[in-house]
């Protein structure tokens, strides 16, 4: 095996029994002895604690001090409306390609001074070399490699985090803030990717042990791993880059439209601008020809990506693929993501998706399959 | 009871065998969330693949360790899969086969054995 990177708490992981995998070039717990279904559960009902430090942290800082022109610059990689994004208030987005695909997906964040952004591991790369090349005339562009990044999530995160560091309970989904612990800077959102409640922290690598274990310490924390995030994020409707949404996948077939903010869009004060920005809104005006949407398959065999969607038991023509699909723990049964032909989208939809050489039925329903408790 | 290279286990009562999955090859697969049966009354030869179990992780398949007729299915896991994670040997056992031929089973390992080969 080639050398794989270790993030600041891959001994911590180690040590609490963690089956370790080989994760977009990094060394992850893909899970606990707890168990993929015991984590799940526990992040639903309690609180659960990810290791996500394998994703990129970037910061854009404008070289001539206005905020607003490094906001501007980012503006012209992505569709969303970054320039009028509130300090510390965060913001999900993507970056597109000239086709009007999305090259990943990330957070990013207004902290006074510099934008914050996080994106996938396995884009982290292309990303950063995607943004010096296009906004290092305005942005002076900063990788970080000296924090971890942590998520705690779930209806109990609030109450185990405001014990550590107060003040955090009165934080808002979507809000930033800075903190201080033992002296470090903690750099907090009050966000996540698995449709509950949490937050995401980015601390120093030299404390981030230290401060898992203090988390850990908490009755309600355990620690989750990457096979429940992948089903949490599943249930949350959540797009999974490389899964459910690539290159070859406009915003608006992936249902994300509602991630371009109006002043982006045909007509608004800052429209286009971003790479595909004819073919993203040709397809905000017109529609796109194929949707992503949720499918509840009919009794309890799975639906697992690259699983073929049909209209009945025997015709040949496809109307589209799963892109995400497996067990639902919460829902109690299996979930799948796909995308579908447009006339075949619609709720209440059945189709026939071929496991096994049999044609199984599943319904086309609408996107999260559990309700997001995201303190508003 | 006898084990075999596909991490079974199988319990011999007169020439009816019980079968399931052995605990190392529940603890690999990780939490089952589906499992498909086989028909009771079909009869099927050795290395039929006559079960589909899948975990978390994926789909595998458990097949026919000899020949026979299944005589009796687990239906409790249809409902309850995991039953298979908290109790692989016991009220996780999977279906009951007739077997034909019980000299089929000499080959296969003792738990001794089994050990050594998952180790």
């Amino acid at each position: 095996m080639t050398d794989l990177l270790k993030t600041a708490l891959t001994e911590l992981h180690q040590e609490l029994g963690a089956k370790l995998v080989p994760f977009a070039g990094y060394e992850m717990p893909v899970q606990y002895p707890m168990g993929v279904l015991g984590e799940h559960n526990h992040t639903r009902t309690e609180a659960g604690l990810f290791d996500v430090s394998h994703m990129g942290q970037v910061i854009l800082r404008p070289k001539n001090g206005t905020l607003r022109d490094a906001a501007l610059a980012l503006e012209t990689l992505i569709p969303q409306d970054v320039a009028d994004l509130e300090e510390d208030r965060q913001r999900y987005g993507f970056f597109t390609n000239d086709t009007g695909g999305i090259l990943d997906d990330l957070m990013f964040a207004n902290r006074g001074d510099h934008l914050f952004l996080v994106v996938n591991a396995a884009c982290k790369d292309q990303d950063i070399a995607h943004m010096q090349a296009h906004l290092s005339d305005v942005c002076e562009l900063t990788v970080i490699t000296d924090r971890a990044l942590i998520a705690l999530q779930g209806p109990k995160a609030e109450a185990a985090l405001e014990t550590l560091i107060p003040g955090v309970a009165a934080m808002k989904f979507m809000d930033v803030l800075t903190a201080s612990y033992n002296g470090a800077e903690f750099w907090i959102s009050r966000s996540g990717y698995t449709g509950e409640d949490g937050y995401e922290i980015s601390l120093p690598n030299s404390v981030a042990e230290d401060f898992t274990r203090a988390l850990l310490n908490h009755e309600d924390v355990a620690p989750i791993g990457l096979g429940a995030r992948d089903s949490l994020r599943l249930e949350g409707g959540l797009c999974l880059y490389g899964n459910d949404i690539d290159e070859t996948t406009s915003p608006i077939e992936a249902a994300l439209i509602w991630a371009i903010q109006k002043v982006r869009r045909t007509d608004g004060a800052r429209a286009g601008g971003f790479p595909g920005a004819e073919q993203i809104l040709e397809h905000i005006t017109n529609g796109a020809e194929r949707k992503r949407v949720g499918l509840r398959p009919d009794g309890r065999a799975p639906m697992r990506a690259g699983t073929v969607i049909f209209a009945d038991e025997t015709t040949t023509t496809p109307l589209g693929t799963v892109t995400s699909g497996g067990f639902g723990p919460t829902v109690g049964g299996p979930i799948s993501m796909a995308y579908l032909t447009k006339s075949s989208a619609a709720k209440d939809t059945t189709v026939f998706a071929e496991v096994r050489g049999k044609r199984m039925p599943a319904i086309v329903c609408a996107l999260p399959f559990t309700p997001a408790n995201f303190k508003r | 009871m006898k084990f075999t290279e596909e991490h079974e286990w199988l319990l011999l009562d007169g020439d009816i065998a019980t079968v399931g999955i052995t605990a190392h090859a529940a603890e690999a697969l990780g939490d089952l969330v589906f499992i498909e049966l086989p028909e009771v009354g079909e009869t099927v030869s050795k290395d039929d693949a006559i079960v589909v179990i899948e975990s978390v992780k994926a789909a595998s398949d458990i097949l026919a360790p000899l020949d026979g007729e299944i005589v009796e299915v687990n239906e409790a896991l249809v409902d309850g899969p995991t039953e298979v994670n908290e109790d692989p040997l016991g009220n996780g056992w999977i279906f009951k086969i007739k077997v034909a031929d019980a000299s089929d089973m000499e080959n296969m390992m003792e738990e001794a054995a089994y050990n050594a080969f998952i180790a």
